[in-house]
């Protein structure tokens, strides 16, 4: 081995904690960009296989009653490859062992047998064959839920008639990756389950026969979506069509799109911050290292070494930092990718997720890892290398300071010595100063950005279950019933009070913006499921107008006074105008509110209901859930607490995951920084410390001297931090809000006051470890060597 | 005859580098006396710097005892020999050590803010004669006058005693003479017990005592009848 490198491999040895708080910041960033990146490409690349073999459809319509003659129709339009019309309905379900009822979604399959499009992959059994009563197959997730195997069964209501099913197999499907039940937000596997019946058995069941009320199509590559979804809209007016949508509006995909916007959002933020603070560190602590070799350069270069070769040596230091941190962030972003793989599992049911290793991944992130921690030395190396032997050989000029206008300042604040030092310092490198501020305050940034999530979700939370939706449950009804219904509702077992509620598809016209949403009725007075101002958490009341979720609002450039408006889609193509009252903040979906007797007018019809919002007696609930399940007017139930339940759950869960891993790669970087700073400035101001000492300073004092100054701008990063932070989380909010949901952007106390914590820890457990060097510093032999 | 202001009795020091043992002081009984100048005189590696550590409280003997007047150094804790060097030892070094971001004065300024009896720092300074470069960094300074900072710090606390190691080495003849001077003026003005070493015997003639060092003890002691001047001093 050459002594070069041999005096390589001692140098890291000796710098092995500084290299290593350098290591591990590279480490984290490597990390991010292994798991980010994979899950990014794993996710999308399985969908997009998924999708493509299972033939998941374009466009999606529902519609109230549309004959099969119109088949041809649809299929006639210009770029529809492919049209599947079906059945599609909600059922209550009653299943042995669970009390509450659940909910199913029942789905046609066509007499020919397999779907064409959005094809079932079996996982166990067979398909149910036509003409057999009481064959259904289910969704993956529903049957584990329920521990179901072929054969076992339970019993649905279809429009009224409770009958006993038999699962003859287990499948997944493409538009079920995410299962989401109707009103809820997060899977609930036991009380939601997809179920595939025979045409036949459906339309025989719920009167469609010859008719469809659901309908997919699969368009040609190339097509104007937007056109399709125009002419089929025309087609099914007639026929009760709610608005046809596309991949963009579809549950499941919507879920997984909003998903893979989170991955591409940390692979673009998270991973450059590490990087930058690699190079900065690694400039530091190599500049450092070069100006302490300044003498052993110059002689190397007296023996004939070429500037390159000498910089090549500094440069493979860096590269070996640089190898560490790779391997580390390899290490862990492989196991990472395992947890996120395993997380996918249970939430999205893909029949082949395996989490996919890219190669390319990690030969990325060891380009740009290397590429940083070279950056940095180039920058340390470049001068020195440059200097004439002589000049090398001879000790730099001491620093020099001047009396500048921050000077003057300094000194007419008469600071004692010590701190005076401190001050000069800072304002003698107030580059390095503000790069180390700068990057400490990124670690305050990073927790804030991570944990803010948790107050969000608190937020969201409150609002939309304590504030916005008090009902305990929802009952859905098979078709619209009058307002009369919900004395039914009330007489049955533990309702305490039911209110009911209205919804109609309609298309909202502003100017040039126009969105198809539900128009949902409401009463005055209504206690159970309100609408709020952001602001002022005040109930909005439409009055003779319409009041809109402010996001869909802000879709539709629309401000209170102005004149929407609205084309109900299961009527004629008559435009009603209707003047915005006001604005609410729901966070989830895009909310339309009008009176329900305005609303009632304008659709030429008596008020009506849909649905009903109940408060239950809790002591009752065995009863009511008893009731329901044999109620034959009622198709579906969501129960809210049991959504709460869910939501609280699942988010406890990923909160901690997040709590601790946001803390601990943003500890490693204040330690990374800190740690390094405080060495540096060790090991230039030996001799002065230790002349200070010999003075008869004190340890503490002597320390004061050398942390002080990091202690100075550990203070300043954390407020900016926070500040970045803040910023930070606003960019987050804002790339995640959809048309699903919005999250609202708010940052607890408690949020700030742990960032500013854990990097004030931080940066006093690395500053510890560089004072118990101060404490074992031997004065008579710094004293001996010459700077 | 002067009070004794140091002794010490069979002090050795032993320093181990690895598996190598440096036998850096081998039983070495001195005294000094207070008000005294004296200097240190002997090759390289003959001791005198490592018993001077150990006076000062810099370093700690591997057997025998050291007194500060009746205070026995060789029993003191690190913090009492921090107290010690705070209140009753200055220092100068060959390389001057001091602060660079710090002007002369503020330098000076170092030690009188830790001190219970300082002279003001334009005091200390104007003892060296430095009154005009008295807001001057250490950068803008040349050896001599920077040396002489390092006194001027050295005394501002008013010590018992100053210690110099080599205080001219890094010097010219012509500032040498000018520190030589400080330093005399001082034990003269200011009565301070002043320890210098130097491996340049001509400076031994304006001593009151000369002790002479060779393999880590004492190996003669040396009394001045007449003392010359610094400026005399053939360099």
């Amino acid at each position: 081995m050459r002594a070069l490198d041999r005096k390589l491999l001692r140098d890291i040895r000796r710098l092995w904690a500084q290299s290593l708080a350098i290591a591990l910041v590279l480490a984290s960033g490597v990390m991010v960009m292994v798991m980010s990146f994979g899950a990014q490409r794993s996710l999308s690349e399985t969908r997009d296989t998924y999708y493509e073999r299972a033939r998941f459809a374009d466009v999606w319509s529902s519609a109230a009653r549309a004959p099969m003659t119109l088949v041809p129709e649809i299929a006639a339009i210009e770029g529809v490859a492919r049209v599947e019309a079906r059945i599609s309905e909600f059922a209550i379900l009653d299943i042995d062992g669970l009390d509450s009822p659940a909910m199913g979604q029942l789905i046609s399959i066509p007499a020919a047998g397999e779907p064409q499009m959005n094809r079932l992959i079996l996982r166990a059994g067979r398909l149910p064959e036509p003409g057999h009563q009481n064959e259904v197959v289910v969704n993956e997730a529903f049957a584990t839920a329920h521990g179901f195997t072929p054969g076992d069964g339970f019993a649905v209501t279809l429009n009224g008639q409770k009958r006993d099913v038999s699962i003859t197999g287990i499948v997944l499907s493409p538009e079920f990756i995410y299962t989401i039940g109707p009103g809820s937000i997060m899977p609930d596997d036991q009380r939601f389950g997809i179920l595939w019946m025979p045409e036949d058995v459906l339309a025989a069941a719920f009167n469609l026969s010859g008719a469809f009320n659901s309908v997919s199509l699969g368009v040609t590559r190339g097509t104007d979506v937007e056109e399709v979804k125009d002419r089929l809209e025309t087609l099914l007016k007639p026929y009760g069509g709610t608005g046809p949508y596309d991949r963009e509006q579809q549950t499941s995909n919507a879920f997984l799109d909003g998903e893979l916007k989170q991955w591409d959002m940390m692979v673009r933020v998270l991973p450059p911050i590490f990087l930058v603070i690699t190079t900065f560190l690694v400039n530091m602590v190599l500049g450092r290292l070069v100006a302490l070799e300044r003498e052993q350069i110059g002689l190397l270069k007296a023996l004939g070494y070429s500037a390159w070769e000498i910089a090549w040596h500094y440069l493979k230091l860096a590269m070996g930092i640089g190898a560490i941190g790779i391997v580390i962030g390899w290490g862990f972003g492989y196991w990472a990718s395992i947890g996120i793989a395993i997380t996918y599992g249970q939430f999205f049911h893909f029949p082949y997720l395996v989490f996919l290793q890219y190669p390319a991944v990690y030969v990325l992130s060891a380009l740009t890892g290397l590429a940083a921690s070279l950056l940095g030395a180039i920058f340390a190396v470049r001068r020195v290398v440059g200097l004439s032997p002589a000049v090398a050989m001879s000790p730099p000029a001491p620093t020099r300071f001047r009396r500048g206008l921050l000077d003057r300042l300094i000194v007419f604040l008469k600071p004692r010595q010590p701190t005076m030092m401190i001050l000069r310092s800072i304002g003698r490198w107030p580059l390095r100063a503000a790069l180390t501020t700068l990057g400490i305050s990124m670690s305050a940034a990073m927790i804030v950005s991570g944990l803010f999530m948790l107050d969000s979700f608190d937020e969201l939370l409150d609002v939309a279950f304590v504030q916005v939706n008090r009902q305990d449950a929802i009952l859905e009804f098979a078709i619209p019933r009058p307002e009369t219904v919900l004395d039914d509702v009330e007489n049955m077992p533990g309702v305490l009070l039911a209110e009911g509620g209205f919804a109609t598809p309609a298309r909202l016209y502003h100017g040039s913006h126009t969105r198809t949403i539900a128009i949902e009725g409401r009463r005055d007075g209504a206690t159970l499921a309100r609408v709020f101002d952001g602001d002022t958490r005040e109930p909005v009341p439409p009055g003779d107008g319409i009041v809109l979720e402010a996001r869909l609002a802000g879709h539709l450039d629309a401000r209170p006074g102005d004149v929407i408006e609205v084309e109900f889609l299961q009527r004629d193509a008559q435009r009603h105008r209707v003047v915005l009252t006001g604005t609410v903040q729901t966070f989830f979906g895009l909310g339309a509110y009008m009176d329900q007797d305005r609303l009632a007018g304008l659709l030429g019809q008596v008020p009506q209901v849909t649905l009903a919002n109940v408060m239950i007696d809790e002591g009752q609930t065995e009863a009511l859930y008893k009731a329901v399940k044999d109620a034959p007017a009622i198709s579906g139930i969501t129960l809210m607490t049991q959504v709460r339940r869910s939501f609280d759950e699942t988010m406890a869960e990923s909160a901690w995951i997040s709590v601790f891993i946001f803390s601990t790669v943003a500890s490693l970087i204040a330690i990374g920084v800190v740690y390094n700073s405080a060495r540096i400035q060790l090991s230039e101001r030996a001799r002065e410390l230790a002349s200070l000492r010999i003075l008869g300073f004190t340890r503490g004092e002597v320390s004061y001297i050398l942390l002080g100054e990091l202690f100075l701008l550990v203070a300043a990063a954390i407020p900016l931090g926070l500040w970045l932070g803040y910023g930070m989380a606003a960019g987050m909010v804002a790339s995640f809000d959809s048309d699903l949901y919005s999250i609202p952007l708010l940052i607890t106390r408690k949020t700030y006051m742990r960032a500013a914590l854990v990097v004030a820890g931080a940066s006093l457990a690395s500053a510890l470890l560089v004072r118990r060097r101060i404490d074992r510093m031997d004065l008579v032999s710094v004293m001996k060597t010459r700077e | 005859m002067a009070a004794r202001i140091f002794h010490t009795e069979g002090i050795t020091k032993v320093y181990r580098t690895g598996e190598v043992e440096v036998q850096a002081l081998r039983g070495v009984d001195v005294e000094l006396f207070t008000g005294e100048f004296t200097v240190l005189l002997g090759a390289s590696g003959s001791g005198k710097s490592t018993l001077l550590n150990i006076l000062g409280g810099l370093d700690r003997a591997s057997a025998g005892t050291a007194w500060f007047s009746d205070h026995e150094l060789t029993a003191m804790s690190d913090r009492e020999l921090t107290r010690f060097r705070r209140d009753h030892v200055g220092f100068v070094f060959q390389f001057y050590n001091l602060v660079p971001s710090l002007t002369a004065r503020e330098n000076v300024a170092l030690v009188t803010e830790i001190s219970r009896n300082p002279m003001p720092p334009e005091e200390a300074l104007e003892r060296v004669g430095l009154t005009h470069r008295i807001d001057h960094f250490p950068a803008e300074m040349s050896g001599g006058e920077q040396q002489r900072v390092a006194i001027a710090r050295a005394i501002a606390k008013r010590p018992e005693v100053l210690l110099c190691d080599e205080p001219t080495g890094a010097l010219d003849s012509k500032t040498g003479v000018q520190v030589l001077e400080a330093l005399e003026r001082i034990n003269e003005d200011l009565g301070t017990t002043t320890v210098v070493i130097t491996h340049n015997a001509a400076i031994r003639k304006m001593a009151h005592r000369v002790i002479f060092f060779a393999d880590g003890n004492i190996a003669s002691v040396e009394t001045n009848a007449a003392r010359i001047e610094p400026a005399d001093i053939e360099w």
